[in-house]
């Protein structure tokens, strides 16, 4: 059945992507949930599901999900922006299913096994790559996650090659190949611990303070120019300036993860120089964003997607920028490095910059997927209304860890004498831990709100057509 | 063409982008190409040894950054252990290890992953070895 709405049919295989990116978000949430409970109730679910294990799921379902839905959004922008069908739709689709199931398979794995035992079964002898943090997937997955990318790039490069080539595809392109080039480094694991360090971060912050960063911008700047309707010249500019600045403050500002790791001493000046930048280009996409949508020449349909749009600029530069530069001088990270505050950057900045994104491009694009301009106003007032219960509950997560972490660095790391224990000062935060706890069990409802919105009915804004009457389209129309 | 009038163009920005990058990834390549250098002495890779490289692999293959942090890295959930030994000694790592887990209620628990002498020992020369690297004077006391 063809979709009035799309322009390209061969962008429906969008779809799948987003369906799996949700469901793998709501398994990472709940064991989100768990490990936050666990920080106060050390015993439960050991020793059948240890810490480490959850843990694990939850940061690997979040790389996964993300991956996901970067996909989801080329399949849906490369056709539009090329103007031309997506080179092979099989092609995506035989993709999505394989790696869906190497991914289940892997968390299965996780659950199932012994660590160890799985590193055993799966060939780590042969390659060690496994048992770094984010980086924990067996060889097979990475081989997996490594053939799924080459796949997926080289269908979009051949879509767009034979099409037009706008600014936001060549950026989100250009991401892409950088995304799948830098994990690369998750092969390369040499014995001396410093080295293997340094090159660990090649996949970790060139992805999410580098590379990834042209992806988000090109999924803005392709929503704000479909919801404003205002020139493409103007967005392209304000891409570029703002990926330039990204790339330039974000590439040596890789140099705020090798202060204490034994790399020279020379990184904590150009770390602390170069990270103080970073929140520049986060700053001018808010600017941006906020610019864009007053210079409206159209009202949207669809205005839960610029509800997204804001929230993704405004709480990604609260996340990466503000939480970031909190700790990212090196005199500051002397004392701050590997506390709680690391952990409330990190869930702010990933959530303000990269689930915002993500659920922006599947705001708008989800609809047309489905064959109308925009949902139900019911609809989309459920939405909005996710957007501040699950920000609030990250809010409240953030704050709650930001004073745990000021808390147990003036317990545990600024005094020189007789300073105390990690596990005593653990102790010490356990009422931050329950805040935290709420924070993450708010956040939980407002993802099931979020989910509900896709099964309110109402009357959703459907397309005018030629040579067909309305009546064959049901307002229910999937 | 109304963004020539305002003087900076999309042409410009994209070449500062191209060129932006350019510079700085190949700074950033310099200075990667300088760190290799100085690594081996910053490190004492001199010292490290099969014993060093079968433990690096043990605490990989046990996740044990899952729950720790090693020079800052990892989970924030137990102990930082790059600085274990000169904290706790060889043979608390050692007795530490054979009595997990403790079992008092609502206690964080660490499995017990029943290595065998050798790779006990292996393990504590690991961690001597992390706590030698030249870290900048990290972490500023003793709790890590």
């Amino acid at each position: 059945m063809t979709n009035p709405v799309l322009k390209y049919q061969s962008q429906s295989v969008a779809k799948l992507y987003f369906i799996a990116a949700m469901a793998l978000f709501a398994g990472q949430i709940i064991f989100g949930v768990a490990l936050g409970l666990q920080y106060l109730i050390g015993d439960l679910f050991f020793p059948y599901i240890p810490f480490n294990i959850a843990r694990m799921v939850h940061t690997n379902l979040l790389i996964v999900w993300l991956l996901f839905g970067f996909m989801g959004a080329g399949y849906y922008i490369v056709p539009e922006e090329a103007e031309t069908e997506l080179h092979s739709p099989a092609l995506a689709i035989a993709l999505f299913w394989i790696f869906l199931a190497a991914g289940a398979l892997t968390i299965v794995g996780y659950l199932a096994l012994p660590y160890a035992k799985l590193a055993e079964l799966t060939g780590n002898d042969l390659l060690q790559t496994m048992g770094r943090e984010f980086l924990e997937q067996p060889l097979p997955t990475k081989v997996g996650i490594v053939v799924v990318a080459l796949g997926f790039l080289y269908n979009l490069s051949m879509t767009m090659l034979k099409g037009r080539k706008t600014s936001v595809s060549v950026v989100l392109m250009i991401g892409l190949w950088g995304l799948a080039l830098m994990f690369l480094f998750s092969f390369v694991n040499p014995h001396n611990l410093v080295r293997d360090k340094m090159y660990w971060w090649f996949v970790v912050h060139l992805w999410v303070e580098g590379v990834w960063e042209l992806i988000l911008g090109a999924l803005l700047a392709f929503v704000l120019i479909k919801v404003t309707g205002v020139d493409r010249e103007v967005i392209d500019k304000w891409l570029y300036v703002i990926i330039a600045f990204a790339l330039m403050t974000g590439l040596l500002g890789t140099g705020h993860h090798y202060y204490f790791i034994g790399m020279p001493a020379y990184w904590k000046w150009v770390g602390s120089i170069f990270s103080a930048l970073e929140p520049l280009p986060f700053f001018m996409m808010t600017l941006f964003a906020f610019n864009m949508v007053k210079q409206r020449r159209r009202e949207h349909p669809n205005q839960a997607a610029i509800v997204w749009a804001l929230g993704t600029a405004v709480v990604g530069f609260l996340g990466a920028g503000v939480w970031g530069f909190i700790h990212t001088l090196s005199v500051v990270n002397y004392y701050t490095h590997g506390s709680q505050l690391t952990a409330a950057h990190g869930h702010l900045a990933f959530y303000g910059a990269y689930v915002l994104v993500v659920i922006t491009l599947i705001s708008y694009a989800m609809p047309q997927l489905r064959g109308r301009l925009a949902n139900s106003p019911e609809a989309q007032r459920l939405e909005i209304r996710s957007f501040w219960i699950m920000t609030i509950g990250m809010s409240i997560m953030v704050l709650a860890l930001t004073a745990a972490g000021v808390h147990q660095v003036w317990l545990q790391r600024l005094p020189t004498e007789n300073a105390m224990g990690f596990m005593a000062v653990q102790d010490q935060l356990r009422g931050y831990y329950w805040v935290r706890v709420l924070g993450g069990v708010t956040f939980l409802v407002g993802q099931f709100t979020y989910f509900a919105s896709f099964f309110v009915k109402g009357t959703h804004v459907l397309p005018e057509l030629k040579n067909t009457t309305k009546a064959t389209l049901s307002p229910q129309a999937a | 063409m109304s963004q020539q009038t305002g003087g900076f163009t999309k042409q410009m920005a994209r070449n500062m982008f191209y060129g932006g990058t350019a510079f700085f990834a190949l700074l950033f390549a310099a200075m990667i190409f300088d760190s290799e250098r100085r690594i081996p002495e910053r490190s004492n890779a001199h010292e490290i040894t099969p014993a060093v490289i079968a433990g690096k692999k043990i605490w990989e293959t046990r996740n044990c950054i899952g729950c720790h942090t090693l020079l800052g890295e990892g989970a924030y959930f137990a102990p930082e252990l790059g600085n274990v030994y000169k904290r706790r000694g060889p043979d608390f790592i050692k007795a530490w290890m054979g009595a997990m887990p403790s079992h008092a209620p609502s206690r964080r628990q660490m499995p017990q992953f029943n290595l065998n002498e050798t790779q006990t020992g292996d393990l504590i020369e690991f961690l001597k070895w992390t706590g030698e690297i030249n870290t900048e004077n990290w972490p500023p006391n003793i709790e890590g």
